[in-house]
Protein backbone atom coordinates (compact mmCIF):
# COMPACT_ATOMS: atom_id res chain seq x y z
CA UNK A 1 0.00 0.00 0.00
CA UNK A 2 2.59 2.61 0.69
CA UNK A 3 4.69 2.48 -2.26
CA UNK A 4 7.01 5.40 -2.71
CA UNK A 5 4.83 7.02 -5.27
CA UNK A 6 1.51 7.55 -2.69
CA UNK A 7 3.97 8.82 0.06
CA UNK A 8 4.78 11.10 -2.74
CA UNK A 9 1.44 11.96 -3.50
CA UNK A 10 0.52 12.31 -0.21
CA UNK A 11 3.16 14.87 0.67
CA UNK A 12 2.09 16.72 -2.32
CA UNK A 13 -1.83 17.11 -0.92
CA UNK A 14 -0.21 18.01 2.17
CA UNK A 15 1.51 20.61 0.64
CA UNK A 16 -0.02 23.11 -0.92
CA UNK A 17 1.36 24.31 -4.50
CA UNK A 18 1.53 28.06 -3.17
CA UNK A 19 1.46 28.93 0.88
CA UNK A 20 1.41 32.67 1.98
CA UNK A 21 1.39 33.82 5.67
CA UNK A 22 0.98 36.69 6.66
CA UNK A 23 3.10 38.43 4.28
CA UNK A 24 3.76 42.02 2.91
CA UNK A 25 5.23 44.12 0.62
CA UNK A 26 6.61 47.56 1.03
CA UNK A 27 9.14 49.59 -1.10
CA UNK A 28 10.24 52.68 1.18
CA UNK A 29 7.27 54.17 2.79
CA UNK A 30 4.61 52.59 0.08
CA UNK A 31 3.28 49.34 0.92
CA UNK A 32 1.54 47.48 -1.49
CA UNK A 33 0.00 45.24 0.63
CA UNK A 34 0.10 43.33 4.12
CA UNK A 35 -1.31 40.51 5.73
CA UNK A 36 -1.72 38.43 3.09
CA UNK A 37 -2.37 34.83 3.43
CA UNK A 38 -3.41 32.54 0.58
CA UNK A 39 -2.51 28.79 0.20
CA UNK A 40 -3.56 27.28 -3.41
CA UNK A 41 -4.09 23.67 -3.78
CA UNK A 42 -2.73 21.60 -6.61
CA UNK A 43 -5.26 21.73 -9.32
CA UNK A 44 -6.57 25.33 -8.48
CA UNK A 45 -7.08 27.66 -10.56
CA UNK A 46 -6.56 31.19 -8.85
CA UNK A 47 -7.24 34.53 -10.80
CA UNK A 48 -5.17 37.75 -9.54
CA UNK A 49 -6.95 41.27 -10.53
CA UNK A 50 -6.46 44.82 -9.69
CA UNK A 51 -5.83 48.01 -11.40
CA UNK A 52 -1.70 48.99 -12.12
CA UNK A 53 0.76 49.39 -9.65
CA UNK A 54 -1.19 47.06 -6.87
CA UNK A 55 1.44 44.71 -6.95
CA UNK A 56 0.26 41.95 -9.01
CA UNK A 57 3.52 41.10 -10.95
CA UNK A 58 5.69 41.67 -7.88
CA UNK A 59 3.65 38.95 -6.27
CA UNK A 60 4.74 36.75 -9.04
CA UNK A 61 8.28 38.12 -8.40
CA UNK A 62 8.04 36.92 -5.08
CA UNK A 63 7.17 33.80 -5.88
CA UNK A 64 9.49 33.05 -8.11
CA UNK A 65 12.12 34.17 -5.55
CA UNK A 66 13.39 37.87 -7.12
CA UNK A 67 11.88 39.54 -4.65
CA UNK A 68 11.79 39.39 -0.36
CA UNK A 69 9.18 39.97 1.21
CA UNK A 70 8.80 42.52 3.97
CA UNK A 71 7.42 40.31 6.80
CA UNK A 72 5.96 36.85 6.32
CA UNK A 73 6.60 33.64 5.00
CA UNK A 74 6.51 32.13 1.41
CA UNK A 75 6.57 28.46 0.08
CA UNK A 76 6.32 27.47 -3.39
CA UNK A 77 5.75 23.99 -4.25
CA UNK A 78 7.01 22.87 -0.41
CA UNK A 79 9.92 25.03 -0.81
CA UNK A 80 11.66 28.57 -0.51
CA UNK A 81 10.84 30.45 -3.41
CA UNK A 82 13.73 30.55 -5.98
CA UNK A 83 14.88 27.25 -4.94
CA UNK A 84 12.39 24.98 -6.99
CA UNK A 85 12.09 27.01 -9.97
CA UNK A 86 12.32 24.20 -12.59
CA UNK A 87 8.82 23.05 -10.77
CA UNK A 88 7.65 26.18 -11.55
CA UNK A 89 6.33 27.16 -15.34
CA UNK A 90 6.01 30.47 -15.97
CA UNK A 91 4.18 32.31 -18.80
CA UNK A 92 5.08 36.21 -19.38
CA UNK A 93 3.36 38.60 -21.83
CA UNK A 94 3.61 38.82 -24.98
CA UNK A 95 6.13 40.86 -26.00
CA UNK A 96 7.39 42.06 -29.55
CA UNK A 97 11.04 39.74 -30.76
CA UNK A 98 13.35 40.42 -32.57
CA UNK A 99 12.82 39.78 -36.33
CA UNK A 100 16.28 38.94 -37.18
CA UNK A 101 17.15 36.61 -33.66
CA UNK A 102 18.53 33.73 -34.50
CA UNK A 103 16.38 31.10 -32.86
CA UNK A 104 13.06 29.29 -34.06
CA UNK A 105 10.01 28.62 -32.37
CA UNK A 106 11.24 25.10 -30.80
CA UNK A 107 14.14 26.28 -29.81
CA UNK A 108 12.08 28.60 -27.17
CA UNK A 109 10.32 25.28 -26.39
CA UNK A 110 13.42 23.42 -25.92
CA UNK A 111 14.63 26.35 -23.53
CA UNK A 112 12.02 25.82 -20.94
CA UNK A 113 12.99 21.94 -21.24
CA UNK A 114 16.65 22.32 -20.19
CA UNK A 115 17.52 26.17 -20.76
CA UNK A 116 18.74 26.34 -16.96
CA UNK A 117 21.12 23.49 -17.34
CA UNK A 118 24.93 23.73 -17.28
CA UNK A 119 26.90 21.55 -19.95
CA UNK A 120 26.65 20.69 -23.87
CA UNK A 121 23.51 18.51 -22.98
CA UNK A 122 24.99 16.23 -26.33
CA UNK A 123 23.49 13.09 -24.74
CA UNK A 124 20.43 12.61 -24.66
CA UNK A 125 19.48 15.06 -28.00
CA UNK A 126 17.16 12.32 -29.60
CA UNK A 127 15.08 12.02 -26.12
CA UNK A 128 14.79 15.92 -26.07
CA UNK A 129 14.23 16.29 -29.61
CA UNK A 130 10.80 13.98 -29.36
CA UNK A 131 9.67 16.00 -26.08
CA UNK A 132 10.43 19.43 -27.51
CA UNK A 133 8.28 18.12 -30.86
CA UNK A 134 5.14 16.88 -28.61
CA UNK A 135 5.06 19.82 -26.11
CA UNK A 136 5.24 21.27 -29.81
CA UNK A 137 2.71 19.40 -31.41
CA UNK A 138 0.44 19.97 -27.93
CA UNK A 139 -0.44 23.60 -28.60
CA UNK A 140 -0.83 22.91 -32.18
CA UNK A 141 1.92 24.51 -33.01
CA UNK A 142 3.92 22.25 -35.40
CA UNK A 143 3.24 24.25 -38.53
CA UNK A 144 5.24 27.16 -37.15
CA UNK A 145 7.76 25.34 -35.36
CA UNK A 146 10.49 26.16 -37.45
CA UNK A 147 9.90 30.02 -38.38
CA UNK A 148 12.41 32.34 -36.49
CA UNK A 149 9.94 33.46 -33.48
CA UNK A 150 10.74 36.79 -34.20
CA UNK A 151 8.36 36.78 -37.00
CA UNK A 152 5.59 35.04 -35.61
CA UNK A 153 2.61 36.34 -34.60
CA UNK A 154 2.02 37.30 -31.29
CA UNK A 155 -0.56 34.44 -30.80
CA UNK A 156 1.68 32.00 -32.16
CA UNK A 157 4.52 33.12 -29.90
CA UNK A 158 2.58 32.66 -26.76
CA UNK A 159 1.27 29.35 -27.78
CA UNK A 160 5.02 28.68 -27.69
CA UNK A 161 5.40 30.47 -24.50
CA UNK A 162 2.31 27.79 -23.06
CA UNK A 163 4.43 24.79 -24.19
CA UNK A 164 7.97 26.09 -23.05
CA UNK A 165 6.33 26.43 -19.86
CA UNK A 166 4.45 23.02 -19.42
CA UNK A 167 7.46 21.05 -20.68
CA UNK A 168 9.05 21.14 -17.78
CA UNK A 169 5.76 19.23 -16.05
CA UNK A 170 5.54 22.18 -13.44
CA UNK A 171 3.73 21.78 -9.93
CA UNK A 172 2.75 25.27 -10.69
CA UNK A 173 2.01 27.86 -13.37
CA UNK A 174 2.60 31.37 -13.02
CA UNK A 175 0.92 33.26 -15.78
CA UNK A 176 1.44 37.07 -16.15
CA UNK A 177 -0.70 38.36 -18.56
CA UNK A 178 -0.28 36.15 -21.61
CA UNK A 179 -3.29 36.94 -22.76
CA UNK A 180 -2.41 41.06 -23.28
CA UNK A 181 -2.37 42.00 -26.88
CA UNK A 182 -3.72 38.78 -27.96
CA UNK A 183 -6.93 38.69 -30.09
CA UNK A 184 -10.18 36.89 -28.42
CA UNK A 185 -9.69 33.40 -30.65
CA UNK A 186 -5.97 33.23 -29.03
CA UNK A 187 -7.18 34.30 -25.94
CA UNK A 188 -9.23 31.73 -25.68
CA UNK A 189 -7.17 29.08 -27.11
CA UNK A 190 -4.23 29.76 -25.01
CA UNK A 191 -6.73 29.74 -22.24
CA UNK A 192 -8.02 26.67 -23.05
CA UNK A 193 -4.24 25.08 -23.08
CA UNK A 194 -3.54 26.45 -19.84
CA UNK A 195 -6.49 25.08 -18.86
CA UNK A 196 -6.16 21.06 -19.87
CA UNK A 197 -2.84 21.20 -18.29
CA UNK A 198 -4.66 22.12 -14.78
CA UNK A 199 -7.48 19.03 -15.33
CA UNK A 200 -5.14 16.75 -17.15
CA UNK A 201 -1.85 16.74 -14.17
CA UNK A 202 -3.49 18.73 -11.47
CA UNK A 203 -1.28 21.93 -11.97
CA UNK A 204 -1.85 24.56 -9.80
CA UNK A 205 -2.53 27.77 -12.16
CA UNK A 206 -1.76 31.46 -10.49
CA UNK A 207 -2.83 33.89 -13.37
CA UNK A 208 -2.22 37.72 -13.43
CA UNK A 209 -4.33 39.25 -15.29
CA UNK A 210 -6.21 42.57 -15.91
CA UNK A 211 -9.47 40.94 -17.72
CA UNK A 212 -11.04 37.90 -16.03
CA UNK A 213 -13.70 37.26 -18.42
CA UNK A 214 -11.25 35.31 -20.74
CA UNK A 215 -10.21 32.76 -17.80
CA UNK A 216 -13.81 33.32 -16.17
CA UNK A 217 -15.02 29.61 -16.41
CA UNK A 218 -11.93 28.31 -14.35
CA UNK A 219 -11.50 30.07 -11.61
CA UNK A 220 -11.88 28.44 -8.80
CA UNK A 221 -10.43 31.90 -6.17
CA UNK A 222 -10.11 35.46 -7.63
CA UNK A 223 -7.17 37.48 -5.23
CA UNK A 224 -8.24 40.90 -5.80
CA UNK A 225 -5.21 43.89 -5.41
CA UNK A 226 -6.55 47.59 -4.86
CA UNK A 227 -4.46 49.91 -3.12
CA UNK A 228 -2.71 47.83 -0.17
CA UNK A 229 -6.21 46.16 -0.19
CA UNK A 230 -7.09 42.81 -0.97
CA UNK A 231 -9.98 40.54 -1.16
CA UNK A 232 -9.95 37.03 -1.86
CA UNK A 233 -13.09 34.39 -2.66
CA UNK A 234 -14.83 32.64 -5.60
CA UNK A 235 -15.48 34.98 -8.36
CA UNK A 236 -19.11 34.76 -7.15
CA UNK A 237 -18.15 36.54 -3.50
CA UNK A 238 -15.94 38.95 -4.95
CA UNK A 239 -17.29 40.30 -7.80
CA UNK A 240 -19.96 41.75 -6.80
CA UNK A 241 -20.74 45.90 -6.53
CA UNK A 242 -21.09 46.09 -2.80
CA UNK A 243 -17.03 43.79 -2.37
CA UNK A 244 -15.56 45.68 -4.72
CA UNK A 245 -16.75 49.20 -3.58
CA UNK A 246 -15.81 48.44 -0.55
CA UNK A 247 -12.41 47.62 -1.50
CA UNK A 248 -12.17 50.29 -3.48
CA UNK A 249 -13.53 52.53 -1.67
CA UNK A 250 -15.47 54.60 -3.87
CA UNK A 251 -18.35 53.39 -5.93
CA UNK A 252 -18.13 50.80 -8.25
CA UNK A 253 -20.38 49.00 -10.46
CA UNK A 254 -20.11 45.05 -11.24
CA UNK A 255 -22.27 44.29 -14.12
CA UNK A 256 -22.83 40.89 -15.60
CA UNK A 257 -23.75 40.53 -19.06
CA UNK A 258 -23.76 37.03 -21.31
CA UNK A 259 -21.75 35.17 -18.52
CA UNK A 260 -19.29 37.94 -18.50
CA UNK A 261 -18.41 40.28 -15.80
CA UNK A 262 -17.43 43.69 -16.07
CA UNK A 263 -16.27 46.41 -13.83
CA UNK A 264 -17.52 49.67 -14.04
CA UNK A 265 -15.67 53.02 -12.41
CA UNK A 266 -12.77 51.50 -11.32
CA UNK A 267 -10.77 53.42 -13.29
CA UNK A 268 -12.01 56.74 -12.02
CA UNK A 269 -12.12 55.48 -8.27
CA UNK A 270 -8.26 55.45 -8.72
CA UNK A 271 -7.67 58.10 -11.15
CA UNK A 272 -3.64 58.19 -9.24
CA UNK A 273 -3.38 54.79 -10.74
CA UNK A 274 -4.65 55.79 -14.60
CA UNK A 275 -0.89 57.36 -14.89
CA UNK A 276 0.89 54.47 -14.13
CA UNK A 277 0.71 52.24 -17.38
CA UNK A 278 3.93 50.26 -16.29
CA UNK A 279 3.59 47.98 -13.15
CA UNK A 280 7.13 47.47 -12.82
CA UNK A 281 7.89 51.75 -12.64
CA UNK A 282 7.79 51.63 -8.76
CA UNK A 283 8.06 47.63 -7.95
CA UNK A 284 11.75 47.23 -9.29
CA UNK A 285 13.92 46.91 -6.70
CA UNK A 286 16.60 48.17 -8.30
CA UNK B 1 48.48 42.04 -59.10
CA UNK B 2 48.70 38.85 -61.40
CA UNK B 3 50.64 37.78 -58.53
CA UNK B 4 47.48 37.07 -57.10
CA UNK B 5 46.77 33.88 -58.81
CA UNK B 6 50.75 32.44 -58.82
CA UNK B 7 49.80 29.04 -57.55
CA UNK B 8 53.58 28.06 -57.79
CA UNK B 9 54.55 30.54 -54.98
CA UNK B 10 51.84 30.38 -53.23
CA UNK B 11 52.28 26.72 -53.03
CA UNK B 12 56.15 27.29 -52.10
CA UNK B 13 55.39 29.69 -49.53
CA UNK B 14 52.59 27.17 -48.04
CA UNK B 15 56.12 25.23 -46.82
CA UNK B 16 57.27 27.76 -44.78
CA UNK B 17 57.19 27.19 -41.28
CA UNK B 18 56.34 30.62 -40.26
CA UNK B 19 53.39 30.62 -43.03
CA UNK B 20 52.23 27.14 -41.08
CA UNK B 21 52.49 28.83 -37.34
CA UNK B 22 50.43 31.71 -38.99
CA UNK B 23 47.49 29.46 -40.71
CA UNK B 24 47.64 27.29 -37.29
CA UNK B 25 46.86 30.71 -35.58
CA UNK B 26 44.32 31.66 -37.71
CA UNK B 27 42.51 28.31 -37.65
CA UNK B 28 42.05 28.56 -34.01
CA UNK B 29 40.99 32.51 -34.14
CA UNK B 30 38.39 30.97 -36.61
CA UNK B 31 36.93 28.70 -34.48
CA UNK B 32 37.03 30.73 -31.25
CA UNK B 33 35.32 33.91 -32.98
CA UNK B 34 32.60 31.76 -34.68
CA UNK B 35 31.88 29.64 -32.01
CA UNK B 36 31.34 33.21 -29.75
CA UNK B 37 30.21 35.09 -32.96
CA UNK B 38 25.99 34.28 -33.08
CA UNK B 39 25.68 35.02 -29.20
CA UNK B 40 27.73 38.27 -29.76
CA UNK B 41 25.29 39.59 -32.36
CA UNK B 42 21.99 38.52 -30.43
CA UNK B 43 23.32 40.43 -27.20
CA UNK B 44 24.16 43.32 -29.72
CA UNK B 45 28.01 43.09 -28.49
CA UNK B 46 29.33 43.99 -32.31
CA UNK B 47 30.54 47.43 -30.83
CA UNK B 48 31.57 46.47 -27.58
CA UNK B 49 34.09 44.42 -29.59
CA UNK B 50 35.26 46.88 -31.17
CA UNK B 51 35.95 48.65 -28.14
CA UNK B 52 37.40 45.45 -26.40
CA UNK B 53 39.62 45.17 -28.84
CA UNK B 54 40.85 49.14 -29.04
CA UNK B 55 41.91 48.51 -25.54
CA UNK B 56 43.51 45.41 -26.28
CA UNK B 57 45.45 47.02 -28.48
CA UNK B 58 46.09 49.57 -25.56
CA UNK B 59 47.43 46.78 -23.47
CA UNK B 60 49.44 45.46 -26.74
CA UNK B 61 50.88 48.39 -26.85
CA UNK B 62 52.21 49.02 -23.27
CA UNK B 63 53.58 45.11 -23.37
CA UNK B 64 55.41 46.56 -26.71
CA UNK B 65 56.82 49.35 -24.78
CA UNK B 66 57.76 47.11 -21.85
CA UNK B 67 59.27 44.73 -23.94
CA UNK B 68 56.77 41.73 -22.50
CA UNK B 69 54.94 39.34 -25.48
CA UNK B 70 52.13 41.78 -27.73
CA UNK B 71 50.05 38.79 -27.18
CA UNK B 72 49.94 38.97 -22.68
CA UNK B 73 49.49 42.59 -22.92
CA UNK B 74 46.99 42.74 -25.66
CA UNK B 75 44.65 39.82 -23.42
CA UNK B 76 45.70 41.99 -19.92
CA UNK B 77 43.95 45.24 -21.66
CA UNK B 78 41.21 43.11 -23.12
CA UNK B 79 39.75 41.32 -20.39
CA UNK B 80 40.45 44.61 -18.10
CA UNK B 81 38.26 46.57 -21.63
CA UNK B 82 35.68 43.70 -20.93
CA UNK B 83 35.15 44.36 -17.12
CA UNK B 84 34.98 47.67 -17.48
CA UNK B 85 32.45 47.87 -19.76
CA UNK B 86 30.87 45.25 -17.90
CA UNK B 87 31.08 47.12 -14.92
CA UNK B 88 30.20 51.06 -16.18
CA UNK B 89 27.90 49.66 -19.27
CA UNK B 90 25.13 47.79 -16.83
CA UNK B 91 21.91 49.49 -18.07
CA UNK B 92 21.39 49.04 -22.41
CA UNK B 93 20.62 52.72 -22.81
CA UNK B 94 24.29 53.86 -21.28
CA UNK B 95 26.13 50.57 -22.90
CA UNK B 96 26.56 52.47 -26.11
CA UNK B 97 27.99 55.65 -24.77
CA UNK B 98 30.27 53.83 -22.14
CA UNK B 99 31.56 51.96 -24.84
CA UNK B 100 32.37 55.33 -26.93
CA UNK B 101 34.11 56.96 -24.27
CA UNK B 102 36.46 54.35 -22.73
CA UNK B 103 37.44 53.14 -26.76
CA UNK B 104 38.72 56.13 -27.58
CA UNK B 105 40.41 56.91 -24.38
CA UNK B 106 42.00 53.44 -24.88
CA UNK B 107 42.98 54.30 -28.45
CA UNK B 108 44.64 58.07 -27.19
CA UNK B 109 46.68 56.22 -24.58
CA UNK B 110 47.52 53.45 -26.92
CA UNK B 111 49.22 56.26 -29.50
CA UNK B 112 50.81 57.89 -26.50
CA UNK B 113 52.49 54.18 -25.77
CA UNK B 114 53.47 54.04 -28.84
CA UNK B 115 54.99 57.55 -29.30
CA UNK B 116 57.40 56.55 -26.62
CA UNK B 117 58.19 53.35 -28.29
CA UNK B 118 61.73 53.41 -29.92
CA UNK B 119 61.87 49.93 -31.78
CA UNK B 120 61.12 48.97 -35.38
CA UNK B 121 57.97 50.62 -36.40
CA UNK B 122 56.26 48.22 -38.13
CA UNK B 123 55.64 46.50 -34.49
CA UNK B 124 53.41 49.29 -34.24
CA UNK B 125 51.54 49.27 -37.40
CA UNK B 126 50.84 45.29 -36.42
CA UNK B 127 48.86 45.69 -33.49
CA UNK B 128 46.88 47.99 -35.28
CA UNK B 129 46.10 46.18 -38.40
CA UNK B 130 47.44 42.58 -37.55
CA UNK B 131 51.02 40.77 -38.57
CA UNK B 132 50.26 37.11 -38.43
CA UNK B 133 53.71 36.40 -39.87
CA UNK B 134 55.14 38.02 -36.84
CA UNK B 135 53.53 34.45 -34.64
CA UNK B 136 55.68 32.53 -33.06
CA UNK B 137 55.75 29.12 -31.45
CA UNK B 138 55.08 30.77 -27.80
CA UNK B 139 52.23 33.00 -29.01
CA UNK B 140 50.74 29.91 -30.75
CA UNK B 141 51.08 28.20 -27.66
CA UNK B 142 49.32 31.08 -25.98
CA UNK B 143 46.60 31.33 -28.52
CA UNK B 144 45.50 27.46 -28.18
CA UNK B 145 45.40 27.59 -24.46
CA UNK B 146 43.54 30.50 -24.03
CA UNK B 147 41.09 29.35 -27.03
CA UNK B 148 40.41 25.69 -25.57
CA UNK B 149 39.69 27.50 -22.35
CA UNK B 150 37.19 30.05 -23.94
CA UNK B 151 35.75 26.91 -25.89
CA UNK B 152 35.53 24.70 -22.44
CA UNK B 153 33.55 27.62 -20.37
CA UNK B 154 31.48 28.45 -23.60
CA UNK B 155 30.13 24.60 -23.73
CA UNK B 156 29.28 25.11 -20.03
CA UNK B 157 27.43 28.02 -20.00
CA UNK B 158 26.13 27.73 -23.59
CA UNK B 159 22.42 26.75 -22.81
CA UNK B 160 21.57 28.93 -19.65
CA UNK B 161 23.69 31.91 -22.13
CA UNK B 162 21.56 31.23 -24.92
CA UNK B 163 18.23 31.79 -22.46
CA UNK B 164 19.49 34.60 -20.99
CA UNK B 165 20.20 36.39 -24.30
CA UNK B 166 16.94 35.56 -26.34
CA UNK B 167 14.80 35.34 -23.30
CA UNK B 168 15.89 37.05 -20.29
CA UNK B 169 12.08 37.19 -17.79
CA UNK B 170 11.44 33.75 -18.38
CA UNK B 171 15.45 32.48 -17.52
CA UNK B 172 15.41 34.85 -14.95
CA UNK B 173 12.05 33.11 -14.18
CA UNK B 174 13.37 29.75 -14.70
CA UNK B 175 16.79 30.24 -11.75
CA UNK B 176 19.38 31.16 -14.41
CA UNK B 177 21.53 33.40 -13.13
CA UNK B 178 21.07 36.23 -15.64
CA UNK B 179 23.38 38.63 -13.93
CA UNK B 180 27.11 36.89 -13.73
CA UNK B 181 26.37 35.52 -17.34
CA UNK B 182 26.73 38.99 -19.00
CA UNK B 183 30.15 40.07 -17.67
CA UNK B 184 31.59 36.29 -17.58
CA UNK B 185 30.85 36.18 -21.37
CA UNK B 186 31.89 39.47 -22.17
CA UNK B 187 35.25 37.75 -20.70
CA UNK B 188 35.02 35.23 -22.65
CA UNK B 189 34.75 37.81 -25.88
CA UNK B 190 37.60 39.98 -24.45
CA UNK B 191 40.21 36.82 -24.24
CA UNK B 192 39.18 35.59 -28.48
CA UNK B 193 39.75 39.62 -29.29
CA UNK B 194 42.91 39.61 -27.66
CA UNK B 195 43.67 36.81 -30.13
CA UNK B 196 41.97 37.96 -32.76
CA UNK B 197 44.30 41.51 -32.63
CA UNK B 198 47.31 39.23 -32.96
CA UNK B 199 46.57 38.33 -36.54
CA UNK B 200 43.50 40.88 -37.91
CA UNK B 201 44.61 43.42 -35.99
CA UNK B 202 42.74 45.79 -33.04
CA UNK B 203 40.90 47.41 -36.02
CA UNK B 204 39.68 44.35 -37.81
CA UNK B 205 38.57 42.22 -35.59
CA UNK B 206 34.81 42.74 -36.29
CA UNK B 207 35.44 41.20 -39.06
CA UNK B 208 36.16 37.61 -37.49
CA UNK B 209 34.28 38.11 -34.98
CA UNK B 210 30.94 39.66 -35.88
CA UNK B 211 30.93 39.33 -39.76
CA UNK B 212 30.53 35.44 -40.12
CA UNK B 213 27.76 35.44 -37.57
CA UNK B 214 26.00 38.23 -39.29
CA UNK B 215 25.97 36.38 -41.93
CA UNK B 216 24.88 32.90 -40.80
CA UNK B 217 22.18 34.95 -38.80
CA UNK B 218 20.48 35.96 -42.30
CA UNK B 219 20.39 32.40 -43.69
CA UNK B 220 19.26 30.24 -41.02
CA UNK B 221 17.38 31.19 -37.39
CA UNK B 222 18.94 27.72 -35.71
CA UNK B 223 21.25 28.54 -33.33
CA UNK B 224 23.39 25.34 -33.73
CA UNK B 225 23.31 25.56 -37.45
CA UNK B 226 24.04 29.84 -36.94
CA UNK B 227 26.63 28.93 -34.94
CA UNK B 228 28.30 25.62 -37.15
CA UNK B 229 28.33 28.29 -40.48
CA UNK B 230 29.65 31.07 -38.51
CA UNK B 231 32.30 28.96 -37.69
CA UNK B 232 32.71 27.83 -41.09
CA UNK B 233 32.54 31.55 -42.67
CA UNK B 234 34.99 32.74 -40.16
CA UNK B 235 37.28 29.41 -40.93
CA UNK B 236 37.35 30.18 -44.86
CA UNK B 237 38.25 34.01 -44.09
CA UNK B 238 40.80 34.04 -41.46
CA UNK B 239 42.54 30.64 -43.70
CA UNK B 240 41.70 31.90 -47.09
CA UNK B 241 42.33 35.49 -46.24
CA UNK B 242 45.74 34.38 -45.50
CA UNK B 243 46.66 31.83 -48.54
CA UNK B 244 45.42 34.36 -50.85
CA UNK B 245 47.83 36.90 -49.53
CA UNK B 246 51.02 35.23 -49.72
CA UNK B 247 51.58 35.31 -52.98
CA UNK B 248 51.36 39.26 -53.62
CA UNK B 249 52.49 39.30 -50.38
CA UNK B 250 49.72 41.92 -50.01
CA UNK B 251 48.50 42.90 -46.20
CA UNK B 252 46.50 39.30 -44.66
CA UNK B 253 44.00 41.87 -43.22
CA UNK B 254 42.79 42.80 -46.46
CA UNK B 255 41.96 39.51 -47.21
CA UNK B 256 40.93 38.27 -44.84
CA UNK B 257 37.94 41.22 -44.01
CA UNK B 258 37.21 41.06 -47.97
CA UNK B 259 36.35 37.36 -47.68
CA UNK B 260 34.28 37.90 -44.74
CA UNK B 261 31.85 40.91 -46.61
CA UNK B 262 31.95 38.82 -49.99
CA UNK B 263 30.41 36.00 -47.37
CA UNK B 264 28.00 38.48 -45.89
CA UNK B 265 26.63 40.08 -48.82
CA UNK B 266 25.87 36.75 -50.56
CA UNK B 267 23.66 35.63 -47.04
CA UNK B 268 21.71 38.44 -47.79
CA UNK B 269 21.08 38.27 -50.95
CA UNK B 270 20.13 34.46 -50.76
CA UNK B 271 17.86 35.98 -47.72
CA UNK B 272 16.58 38.21 -49.68
CA UNK B 273 15.75 35.99 -52.33
CA UNK B 274 14.22 33.60 -49.86
CA UNK B 275 11.96 36.20 -48.66
CA UNK B 276 11.00 37.26 -52.06
CA UNK B 277 9.94 33.59 -52.96
CA UNK B 278 8.19 33.12 -49.56
CA UNK B 279 6.24 36.26 -50.25
CA UNK B 280 5.25 35.18 -53.85
CA UNK B 281 3.73 31.91 -52.03
CA UNK B 282 2.12 33.59 -49.18
CA UNK B 283 0.09 35.64 -52.33
CA UNK B 284 -0.48 32.76 -54.05
CA UNK B 285 -2.54 31.63 -51.42
CA UNK B 286 -3.56 28.30 -49.31
CA UNK B 287 -0.57 26.25 -49.66
CA UNK B 288 1.06 27.91 -47.10
CA UNK B 289 1.25 26.10 -43.88
CA UNK B 290 0.81 29.09 -42.00
CA UNK B 291 -2.38 29.81 -43.44
CA UNK B 292 -3.84 25.92 -42.58
CA UNK B 293 -3.31 26.86 -38.18
CA UNK B 294 -6.66 27.25 -36.94
CA UNK B 295 -6.53 27.40 -33.02
CA UNK B 296 -8.23 23.97 -31.63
Amino acid sequence: MSTTSTDEMDAAVATGAVEIGGAALAFGDRTLWSGLDLRIEPGEFVAVLGPNGSGKTTLLKVLLGQQPLSAGAVRVAGTAPGKGNHRVGYVPQQRAMDQQLTLRGRDLVGLGLDGDRWGTGLRGMRARRRKVAEAVDSVGATSYASSPVGQLSGGEQQRLRVAQALIGEPDLLLCDEPLASLDLTHQRTVTELIERRRRETGTAVLFVTHEINPVLPHVDRVLYLVGGRFLIGTPAEVMTSETLTELYGAPVEVVRVGGQIHVAGAQSALCEDTVHHHEHDHAEPV
Amino acid sequence: MDKLFDFELTARLLQLDFVLMALGAAAVLGLVAGALGPLIVMRRMSFAVHGTAELAFTGAAAALLLGIGVSYGALAGAVIAALLLGLLGGRESERDSVIGVILSFGLGLGVLLLWFYEGRSSNKFGILVGQIVAIEQQDLELLVGAAVVVLIVLAVIYRPLLFATVDPAVALARGVPVRWLSPLFAVLVGIATALGVQIVGALLVVALMVTPAAAAARVTASPWLATVLAVVFAETAALGGIVLSLAPGAPVSFFVTAISFTIYLVCRVIAYVRGRQGSLRDLSGSDSPRAAVRPS
